[in-house]
Parts: C-alpha cells; structure tokens; sequence
C-alpha cells in the first residue's frame, strides 16, 4: 500500500478534517470485496463500536480477513451512522445508518485485507467524528459481489458526499457574507469539492444543477437569474472579472451589497441542502449503469470546452485544478465501488489498466498541488502542461469508456 | 495504376523520352521547387493530362516502400503528429506501432475496426466511431513517419528513451532555421507523424482519429492539418492543379512512373541505416499565404513573382506549361535588357539548375482554417515533400530567402521525420529499427 498523505478541508467547525489523500487514492479497491447482509455463521467475528457525539470507539482496530460485523451502539444525543472506508477514505465499504440515541444496529461486511477506515456521523451531517484506521490481515476473500449491494454502497458516497458539501458550504458563505472575502476566496475551491465529486447525480436533478453551479453563460442563455458558487466567484473575484473583458456592460459586473450577499448565499446553502435531502429521500435510487456512466460523465465534465482543462469553468478564480481533482476522485471511487463485479467477470486487464491510468492522472495532478497546500491557479499552467493534463485524461478516459460494459450484464 | 509500389505499365517508353528530353535541353535534373507554382520541364513529353481523378479502390498497405508517397496524389489529407506519453517503454512503443499498423490495414482496405460500429454488446463504445460505413476504400493510404524525439526524446535532446539513439541516422539533423520563418510550436513537429490521403475526406479523418484514439496513453495528438485540393501530380496521368495563389503547382514533381529518380531522390540507399532503406524523409511545411494582399497584386505583378503565366503556366521566357523556362532571356526595355524571368521569380530560385540539381517529391495540399478575427482567411499551403536527405530540403528552401514570394507567404509550421520503409507482410511499421 502507498503511504497515505492527508490533505484537509475545513468542516463547518472550521477544524480541518481529513479528506482524501493523495496518492491513496489509488490504494484502495482491490482489496475490497462483499458486503453481505446475512453470513453463512462461519467464523464471524464481532466488533464492538460505542458511538457519541464527538466519538467512535471501534474496540479493535484490526480484523482477520472474512466475514466481520460491528456492532453499532449509540450513546449520544443524535441519531448517528457508522461508516467503514476503502483506504482512500472515500470509497464506502459498508455503511448502518439511523442508529437512534440509545439503540444499536449491526453492519456485516466480508473483508478482503487492506487497509480501512471507521468514523461515525452523528446528526448524519459533516465529516464525521473519530475517523480512525482499521486493518485487515489474512488470506484474501472470494465472493461473489452482487450489483445491489454495490450500487447500495455507491449511493452511501453520494450521501455522505452530500453530508458533507451542507456545512462545507454554509461556511463559505459565513465567510462571504460577513465580506471576509480573503477567508471566502480560500473556501471556494474547498466548498465545490463535495459537489464535484458527484456532479453527474446532482445534475440528475434537473433544477439543482443550474441553481448551484451553471456559469454565467449557462445562466443568461437559459434565462435564469445567475446565482450559485460561480456567482459569488464572480462576486469575489470582482477585478478579475472586470479585467477579463467578457461581461462588460452587464448588470452582473456590479459588487453585490452585503444584503445582495445574503441572498445569494442563503439560495445557495438551500440549494445544496435541497440536493442532500433528495439523495437522502429512500426513494433516491440508481442504477449500475448510473454508477458507471456517471464516472465517465465526471471525466466528461473535466474536458468539455466550458470545463476544467480549458479554464472556463472557474474563469474568475482560475481554481479549476481543484475541481478537475475532485472529478477524478469521484469518477475514481465509482470504478472502485464496482471494481468487484468486474473482477468477478473477468475483466482483470481493465482493472490494472485503469488503476494505472487512476495512479497517473492523480499522481500528474498533485503536481500541481493538494487540497491542503492549495493547487496553483489555472492561469499558470501553459499550453503544453494542458496538453499533457489533456493526453493523461484520455488515457483514462478511453478504458473507462469501457467499463459499463464491463460490470452490466446484458 | 495508383497503387503505391505498382509498377507502371509501359516503364520503359516514358524514361526513354525523359532521358531525351533532358539530352535535348540539356537541364540536367529539372524542376525542384519547393511548393507553389514550380519549374515545369522535362516530364512535359509524357504528361498525359487528362482525367484524373483515381478510382476509389483500395492501395495496398504492404510492400515495398509505404503507400502515400509516390502513390498517385489523391484530393484530400488529413495530417497528424504525436507525442508520446512521456514514461512510454519500447515495449509499449511497439504495441502502439503493432495496433497502429493491424489498424491501418483494416482502414486502407475499407473494413471497420474492432468490434465494428455496432458492438454487439448495447454497453460498449463502438471501436470503430464509423463515419467511414459505406464509403469504401478511397485510396486511402497512411504513411508513417518517426520524428527525432523517438531517438533522443524530448526537451534538450540529450535522451535515449526506447534505446533507439544508436540508430539515429546521420543525416536525421533537425531543420535549420530559415529567413522569413514564424514557425509555432503548436504546429511543428512530433515524435511520430502519419500522413492520411484519400478521395473523401471523411476517410482521411476517420482514420486519424481513429489512429488518434487506439493510441490515447501511449501517444497523444500534438497537431493535425485538413487538406483540399492536392497541390501537386504524382503520376503522370494527372493533370497539374493550382495552389491558392491561383497558380498551376507541381508540373515537374518526381513521377510514380520515374524509377529511376525516385531511386536517385527519393528513397534512402545504401547510404542510411537498413531499417531504413527503401524509406524516406518527409518534410512539412505550413506556409501562410497572406491572399488579400496577393489578390489586389496585378496579373503582371503576379506572373512575376512566379515567373510563369497564370492561366497557361508557361514560363515568362515563352511556351507552354511544359516548355523549359529560358532564364538567360532577356527583353529589351528603356532601361535596359531585363531578364524575362526576373532575377527572383519563384521559378528560378526553386529551379533545380539554381540548387545543384536537388529535386524533391512534392504532396502538397492546400488548407483553409475558416478565418480569423480580421476577417482573413487562413489560406495557404500545406507543404509536403518527399527527399532521400533532409539536406535536399534545405539547399532548395535556402535559395528562396531572395523569393519575391516571400512577401506574400509565411512559414507557420514545419516538421521533419523518417519515414521507414514499406511494410512487409507480418510486419508492423518500422519493424526493423527495433530488431
């Protein structure tokens, strides 16, 4: 396994919580195997996990490889979820949710040996609390993964994604509202993570997406009110926006009033807790095929003309490294998540063919830069390093392209 | 009769008359000129004219030397240079040459690639993206061509990434710089390059991008050119086009039915390494042509500059298009006897007396790239030519610096690579460099 290097967002607390890694990215997945709801009794072991409010007390940090169940007990005030994590702290392995104050519930999952991580969300909102490493040594484990468990597993990440962009967001516009633009400026980029990670689910939801993240062309040209992130990009990025040249003349170009501020920050936060509501609803399904074309439409939205590798998509912050990072982790954690079922058909040289081509878009990308120390702006990168972010993204791209057939069965 | 490696029909009666022609004008190797509208002499005993237009067959992929270069011109090109991924192995080098080359026999025969354009998997991306269903072989030939950066890598030159730098020929200098150049990166050069002809031109790019996507992660697509209009005859049964000065190019290029000196111009001898015996240089030049400005030239200003009529293409010193130019004619004026061909007309300074009989097989196309923001179109010419020594290339283009042309063209583009001879069957492209 590749050392884990933390990068950091701030959480609504304004703490740094850990996010992905980079470079362990890459580490996960192959060791992962089923989640299974029932065992078959063989040598289970049980694994006690005391939940409260500020912690997540896994009474083992270790687990021979096989058949493991934790054993959930909430001693807080909230009602709380207990999540286990591929290596790259992203990708879901396992998940229990609505464990209710004073209840335990169990999450049983066959462990192939790697490395984990545990952590608990109390109020199901946020990074969650106690994240802490779990292993798992031993022989490897067959099994034969089933495409609703794992796309179960895939709407886990779209929901603890969502959990995580509400407050991710509500500090950001904390920071803006107040015209603590220097703090807001740094948020922004670290604000768009979560969403970008998921993007395609959220534009699933026709009326959200251009709420939350259209750009101002999109706006105007469809007659909507131009709001969202990259209006407050606008907004904070008032100079440059001027300086470019492109909106001259229009009634956006103007700085926003502390009152114009709140609005548009608030819209935003109702927005983006809209979208966690409607990923949470039980009726918020996907599809196998959902999961795999949504990876190959995160690539998709790295390369589109008005995307990341031409600079258009932040065109004021030049923040656009952050973004396209965030589309490869998450079109990296859906080719995880599914990483069993392609196994499982065979389709081993897809699989090592696209961890390498994963291992080198993401090691190229941190050459720029982390979440943590903060990427360079996209105005420094030339023509030539483009082309070679670009030459990197197709790599990827084409044997993504090839997945869904890969895990769909006919 | 446009297959690549064909022999023509009746070889012997066309050289006998050259080898006449030439005895009786005494001109010695005629008509190198690079592009634009060059010197016509000695083939004009043999040039058919005529219908041109080549049937839309399928050119062998195998043989001798690559198809696409004396093959006959056909209309329409689409021209690629890669750079390779910067941590490619030789191993993966040879896997992109291996799918490169089971690909381009498929797409020079007219068959799809892959699994087709309708996999039957619903869930599959077709392997071939299938603008080319229907339309047949079209002559399509692919002609490929490895830059220096394969043997030196990138950057300063000083690499050896494939252990290919041993092989690097000694005549495989990069091209000088040349006065009036405005070369842009962003158009020149590449570690390989393939030069994509065909009648249609949806052909030619279905299969650049096609070859563009089967090498994603081995090789990425630095810069492609689109061609119309062929700006130069390769067989004698064409007849001779224009380029966009509006001027008849090419009249006296080295013709598929002229063995003799394509052995003698174009195909490396003895005197290169044997991977590449049999092969060529092919050089690339993107010239600008500044045509507003050109167009409100007068006729005789025009036919000055290029030493030659402009409807009939015959030199200035009197004849036909074929009639071997006089430049020692002079015409009296009150200033004075003047040259009739002036002392910088195109025609002269590309002329092959003027550079020590250099000749050079010409393939050039002409390109529009829509217009720009003043509402100038992006006119010019795509210049290819075929030599047996890069250096060829350049004693021809050194003695242009003087070229009254000049003031209506630029050099924007320019790339030079060796082109491995053909293919043989069981082969892939350049097989033998790697042995």
């Amino acid at each position: 396994m590749t050392s884990t290097v933390r990068a950091a967002v701030p959480d609504r607390a304004g703490r740094l919580r850990r996010a992905l890694a980079a470079g362990a990215i890459l580490a996960a997945g192959a060791m992962l195997t089923g989640c299974v709801a029932n065992s078959d009794g063989g040598a289970r072991q049980r694994i006690a996990v005391t939940a409260t409010d500020d912690s997540c007390a896994v009474a083992t940090p270790s687990a021979d490889s096989g058949t493991v169940t934790f054993t959930v007990k909430n001693d807080g005030t909230k009602v709380t979820e207990f999540y286990l994590l591929g290596e790259n702290q992203l990708t879901i392995v396992g998940e229990v949710e609505n464990i209710a104050p004073g209840t335990s519930r169990e999450l049983t999952a066959q462990l192939a040996p790697g490395g984990y991580f545990t952590v608990c969300k109390p109020g199901m909102t946020g990074a969650g609390v106690g994240q802490a490493a779990f292993t798992v040594s031993g022989e490897e484990v067959r099994s034969t993964p089933e495409a609703d468990a794992v796309v179960e597993r895939y709407v886990g990440y779209v929901r603890a994604q969502s959990e995580e962009l509400v407050p991710a967001v509500e500090e950001f516009v904390a920071a803006y509202v107040a015209g603590d633009d220097e703090t807001a400026r740094r948020l922004f980029p670290l604000a768009r993570v979560n969403y970008e990670r998921i993007e395609p689910v959220a534009s699933s939801f026709g009326d959200l997406d251009p709420k939350i993240d259209y750009r101002k062309p999109g706006a105007d040209q469809e007659g909507l009110p131009f709001t969202g992130f990259h209006r407050i990009e606008m907004d904070l990025w008032h100079d440059a926006a001027v300086a470019g040249g492109r909106y001259t003349g229009d009634a956006d170009l103007e700085p926003l009033t502390p009152e114009q501020r709140r609005q548009i920050g608030e819209q935003l936060i109702a927005d983006v807790t809209q979208l966690k509501s409607n990923v949470s609803s039980p009726d918020f399904s996907l599809t196998l095929s959902d999961v795999t074309e949504g990876a190959r439409g995160l690539l998709d939205e790295v390369a589109a003309p008005d995307g990341k590798l031409s600079g258009e998509e932040n065109e004021f912050a030049h923040t656009d490294l952050y973004d396209f990072y965030a589309n490869v982790e998450g079109a990296y954690v859906a080719f995880d998540t599914v990483r069993p079922i392609a196994m499982s058909n065979g389709e081993q040289r897809l699989v090592d063919e696209l961890d390498r081509r994963f291992a080198e878009m993401t090691a190229l990308l941190e050459r720029y830069g982390s979440y943590a120390q903060g990427f360079v702006s996209y105005a420094t990168v030339d023509q030539p390093a483009r082309a070679e972010l670009a030459a990197k993204l197709n790599a990827l791209s084409e044997p993504l392209s090839k997945l869904t057939a890969a895990v769909v069965t006919q | 009769m446009h297959t690549g490696d064909e022999e023509p029909a009746d070889p012997e009666t066309p050289l006998t008359s050259r080898r006449q022609l030439l005895g009786m004008f005494g001109a010695g190797l005629a008509g190198a000129a690079v592009g634009l509208a060059g010197g016509a002499v000695a083939v004009s005993a043999v040039h058919r004219g005529g219908g041109s237009t080549p049937d839309s067959g399928a050119v062998p992929f195998r043989g001798e030397h690559q198809a696409g270069i004396v093959t006959a011109a056909q209309d329409r090109l689409h021209f690629a240079a890669f750079d390779l991924a910067p941590e490619l192995s030789r191993d993966e080098l040879i896997s992109l040459l291996r799918d490169w080359t089971a690909a381009a026999e498929r797409l020079t025969r007219g068959e799809e690639l892959g699994t087709g354009i309708e996999p039957a998997n619903p869930f599959s991306p077709p392997e071939d993206t299938g603008e080319a269903a229907g339309l047949g072989a079209g002559s399509l030939t692919l002609t490929f061509g490895f830059g220096r950066g394969l043997f030196t890598g990138p950057g300063d030159g000083l690499g050896d990434p494939f252990g290919l730098r041993g092989r690097l020929p000694a005549a495989f200098e990069p091209l000088p710089p040349f006065a009036f150049d405005m070369l842009e990166p962003a158009q020149s050069d590449g570690d390989l390059c393939v030069q994509a002809c065909a009648d249609d031109p949806q052909l030619a790019v279905h299969a650049i991008r096609n070859l563009t996507r089967i090498a994603m992660g081995r090789a990425h697509l630095r810069w492609s050119q689109l061609g119309f209009g062929r700006t130069a005859s390769t067989s004698r049964a064409q007849d001779t086009p224009r380029n966009l000065f509006g001027f008849k190019d090419g009249t006296a290029n080295v013709m598929a039915e002229d063995r003799a000196a394509q052995a003698e111009h174009v195909w490396v001898g003895d005197e290169g390494p044997e991977w590449l015996r049999g092969g060529s240089y092919l050089v690339v030049r993107k010239i600008l042509m500044t045509i507003e400005t050109w167009d409100r030239a007068s006729i005789g200003e025009q036919e000055r500059i290029i030493g030659r009529t402009k409807r009939e293409g015959g030199p200035l010193s009197g004849g036909g298009e074929f009639a071997e130019p006089d430049f020692a004619a002079v015409t009296a004026t009150a200033q004075g006897a003047k040259p009739m061909i002036d002392a910088h007309a195109h025609v002269r300074l590309a002329h092959s007396a003027q550079n020590d009989g250099a000749r050079l097989l010409r393939r050039g196309y002409n390109y529009v790239d829509g217009s720009n923001s003043l509402g100038q179109l992006g006119a010019g010419l795509f210049f290819i030519s075929y030599q047996r020594d890069p250096a060829a290339f350049v004693r021809v283009q050194r003695s242009l610096r003087s070229d009254l042309m000049n003031e209506y063209i630029r050099h924007v583009g320019s790339g030079l690579w060796a082109v491995p001879r053909g293919i043989a069957p069981g082969e892939f492209i350049g097989q033998a460099l790697f042995a």
